[in-house]
């Protein structure tokens, strides 16, 4: 194959990951990684490099069509950014440390928790618990806009939550990856905000979070030029042309298939882990 | 909200989504002018992936690619591209610091500062 074929069918490959990612709410780079390494045959750290750098491009190319229509809370995103943050890092070194076949498996445990998530119906997570001490404190507790006007909620279970963000902070340096589903699992279940703000405020915070780890891919030579250019054009394109088509789409049978292929995807990458061949 | 605040949390949202959209749209046009060079320029087939070797150092510290950049190595070219993008969020942050600053929420100037001081330290480390 020569470069130009190579780069051509990996940025076509992206941009069906970006478009379908956008439509069905999991995001482009969960199927990033599975893509380049199972597909193209390349270096699992080359895989995460592009993706991560990619998913920096989608969070922060919508995150202006979100903060725009007022429901993410930038005060939680930003608290709740110190954990990622502190998590990306970690992650990010433990990238360099751990064996391929280990990420390989790990990335496939991931990717089944996110098809499984997304294929949840989203419950009113409001309750009548006392308020959190800490939300107080921090300020947390917000207004979103509804058909009724604003509504305003409570933040609850704010250590939890925080923990929970560590996690995904972490799984984020160490795959390459939004980790969108476990940062709305934090908001959404944990800290009962609700699900149209836990979604918002996660992608607000992924980009952030990536850059935390982008630098240290960086410095180690994660980051390939041939590689990423054709993801993160392809990601970011395929993300803008779904925003785009979102609001007339029926997703659920989409989101249905894009989980189907996500689980094989992950079911391959965990058995080819296990024989070692990552 | 503290009372005497010079803007709100909306304006506030309003130039982070703006300023976030400028970053995404100057990283992406420049990888991708530096992404049609590089293809320009290749013969071939493609560079082995299969095997991880590691970016040369040219590759993976800020001033190199500036200087390899500035030298219109394509590679370099597409690389201080994904510098920017990654520069973007980071902005966002110190941005936020000011926004903070300017709502005299100084526990949020705070908190932002030890994000951004996180993000640098990561950047600057290796």
């Amino acid at each position: 194959m020569t470069t130009f074929e190579f780069t051509i069918l990996i940025a076509i490959g992206s941009l069906l990951a970006g478009l379908l990612g956008a439509l069905t709410g999991l995001g482009g780079g969960v199927v990033i990684v599975p893509l380049l390494t199972l597909a193209f045959g390349v270096d699992i750290r080359y895989a995460i490099g592009a993706s991560l750098v990619s998913v920096i491009a989608t969070s922060s190319g919508a995150a202006a069509a979100y903060l725009k229509e007022g429901y993410s809370n930038i005060r939680v995103g930003m608290f709740l950014e110190v954990a990622t943050t502190i998590g990306a890092v970690t992650g990010a070194y433990l990238a360099v440390s751990t064996p391929t076949k280990a990420i390989a498996i790990i990335f496939g445990v991931v990717l089944l928790y996110s098809a499984y998530s997304a294929n949840k119906p989203p419950k009113d997570s409001q309750t009548d618990d006392p308020p959190d001490r800490w939300a107080s404190l921090l300020k947390l507790d917000g207004e979103y806009p509804t058909a009724r006007g604003e509504k305003s909620y409570h933040v609850r279970n704010v250590p939890a939550g925080f923990g929970l963000m560590y996690i995904a902070g972490v799984l984020s340096g160490l795959l390459g990856i939004g980790s969108g589903a476990v940062k709305v699992l934090a908001m959404d279940q944990a800290m009962r905000i609700p699900f149209k703000v836990s979604t918002t405020t996660s992608n607000f915070m992924i980009g952030v979070t990536a850059a935390a780890s982008a630098g240290i891919y960086l410095h180690r030579g994660y980051i390939d030029p041939g590689i990423a250019m054709p993801v993160m054009l392809g990601v970011l394109a395929g993300a803008l042309i779904g925003a785009r088509i979102l609001p007339g789409a029926r997703v659920r049978t989409l989101r249905l298939v894009f989980s189907i292929v996500i689980a094989a995807l992950a079911v391959e990458m965990i058995l080819k882990g296990v024989k070692g061949m990552f | 909200m503290t009372s005497g605040a010079i803007w709100d949390d909306k304006q506030f949202e309003l130039v982070i989504g703006k300023l976030l959209r400028f970053g995404v749209i100057l990283a992406a046009a420049w990888v991708l002018a530096g992404g049609i060079h590089y293809l320009m320029q290749s013969r071939g087939a493609k560079p082995d992936y299969k095997a991880f070797h590691g970016e040369p150092a040219d590759l993976r510290y800020g001033h190199e690619i500036v200087h390899q950049a500035l030298q219109l190595n394509a590679r370099a070219v597409i690389q201080f591209g994904l510098l920017l993008l990654i520069a973007t969020p980071m902005a966002r942050v110190a941005f936020s610091v000011l926004g903070f600053a300017l709502e005299k929420d100084w526990m949020y100037v705070g908190i932002t500062l030890a994000v951004l001081t996180l993000l640098i330290y990561s950047f600057l480390s290796s």
